[in-house]
């Protein structure tokens, strides 16, 4: 492995105007769930820029294969097979290594494997719907899986969700922890759901959009969707000598 | 010195839904045979190093109900106040301590974390912080992921003195980050509204 350079810089602060509020009442389970008063902000401190960081080695072979890691031998989940691949940056458009990325979603037909979901849609019998793996040198990351289905929710009486992959990343530093969602390009439902709209600014919600790539595309086996992720950057300056000479 | 300006944004956070335990605990959610254990279950081993603690959690809505459905992660120094962290710059953390730890809630809403109490670590002035825990947490309903900490009820005189909890404004507010101690457990109610909030923090 490459020898990486410890981060040792603050991060930016986070524009909380990008992210949606606590306080979203289209997306009724906010309502009691958010906070009321103003976040408190403070000088990082180490246990803000230090974070837990993971290494190839504990990924299990399929970890990255959703297709497969739930399924009988010899057979394999039901539904459109896609490639989700892309970059993890940070904010200063540097690729960010060895991050472990964890994801997780609904069957094709847009059903959970939890005994809370009373979908109708049917389980898959060879899906369980959890995958993960950490970016490469580059800040790179795939896995394979089946293109979710869109499923109704109890918020209003006739909510549904787009088909939509949940992401959670790790940085480096404990406050670039981010989880968010994924969707597909061209999806109808994206611009109706109550939890995308939680995000105010229509620049912002495009970004979690996958677009399809026909030339990642693997012929006669799956279809590549691309997602880039940006987590905080890190300043570079004379923060960390400071730290350093403590 | 100027710093530069970030040049993209960040991806916007989206919540992390009622079936957050698919993706990050599965065993726990009987999804068995895909990752041989849940991460972050196991902080310490035999050999760690430091007074083993256990911490008991809990967090309310604005009815004052337990909530069920969320994932809670901590992060914390080794008992020397050292990170188990490449970006760490003061030498090399116990190597049988992950400081890292993510747990569900068992069926009455308690997140139990079987830990060490962490030693001190500076604040950038020099000065040191009373032990501490950072907390994430993440639900349905939690649009973006909260962040505070939890400082232990035992340490009066590291609290009195942390930079951070001498310098919130509303100093009544100190008591809902301080987790009191009964034998070797720290029980830390976490309350999202109401007169009891949680102090947050934006950080
Ligand atoms: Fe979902």
């Amino acid at each position: 492995m490459r020898n990486i350079k410890p981060e040792l810089g603050g991060f930016f602060q986070r524009d909380r105007s990008w992210h949606p509020p606590a306080f979203a009442p289209g997306y009724k389970s906010t309502v009691v769930r958010s906070p009321q008063r103003a976040p408190i902000a403070f000088s990082h401190t180490l246990s803000e820029i230090t974070g837990p960081v993971f290494g190839h080695s504990m990924l299990g072979e399929l970890d990255n294969d959703l297709t497969v890691n739930f399924a009988r031998p010899g057979e394999s989940a039901i539904g459109p097979r896609i490639i989700v691949y892309g970059k993890v940056l940070d904010e200063n458009a540097r690729p960010v290594p060895n991050v472990l990325v964890e994801f997780w979603q609904a069957n094709a037909g847009g059903r959970y494997r939890h005994k809370k979901d009373g979908y109708l849609a049917p389980l898959d019998p060879n899906f369980g719907g959890c995958g993960r793996t950490v970016t490469d040198e580059d800040g790179n990351y795939w896995f394979r899986t089946v293109q979710p289905g869109a499923y109704p929710w109890p918020n209003g009486i006739n909510d549904w969700r787009p088909a939509h992959i949940h992401f959670s990343i790790f940085g480096h530093g404990f406050v670039q922890r981010l989880i968010t969602q994924m969707y597909f390009e061209g999806d109808p439902m994206i611009w109706r759901c109550p939890i995308v709209r939680t995000i105010p600014d229509k620049r912002a919600i495009e970004t979690l959009i996958a677009k399809l790539d026909m030339e990642s595309t693997v012929p006669m086996d799956a279809r590549a969707y691309k997602f880039d992720i940006v987590l905080r950057g890190r300043r570079q300056t004379m923060f960390e000598n400071k730290l350093e000479g403590n | 010195m100027v710093q530069p300006l970030p040049r993209l944004k960040e991806t916007p956070s989206q919540t992390a839904g009622p079936y957050v335990h698919i993706g990050l605990t599965p065993n726990y959610c009987e999804i068995g045979g895909v990752y041989p254990e849940d991460l972050g279950i196991r902080m310490v081993n035999e050999k760690t190093k430091g007074e083993r603690i256990t911490v008991k959690m809990r967090i309310f809505d604005g009815t004052g109900s337990v909530i069920k459905d969320a994932v809670i992660e901590i992060w914390q120094a080794d008992a020397d106040g050292l990170y188990n962290s490449p970006s760490e710059p003061r030498g090399k953390a116990d190597p049988n301590f992950t400081g890292w730890g993510r747990q569900a809630s068992d069926e009455e809403g308690v997140f139990t974390f079987e830990t060490i109490k962490p030693g001190r670590v500076p604040f950038p002035d020099g000065r040191l912080q009373a032990p501490h825990i950072s907390l994430w947490i993440v639900a349905r309903g939690i649009n973006l992921g909260l962040q505070t900490r939890m400082y232990f009820g035992d340490e009066e005189k590291a609290n009195a003195e942390d930079p951070i909890l001498t310098r919130l404004e509303h100093q009544n507010r100190v008591p809902t980050l301080i987790a009191p101690r009964s034998g070797n457990t720290y029980h830390f109610d976490i309350h999202l509204q109401g007169e009891k909030e949680t102090v947050f923090f934006d950080v």
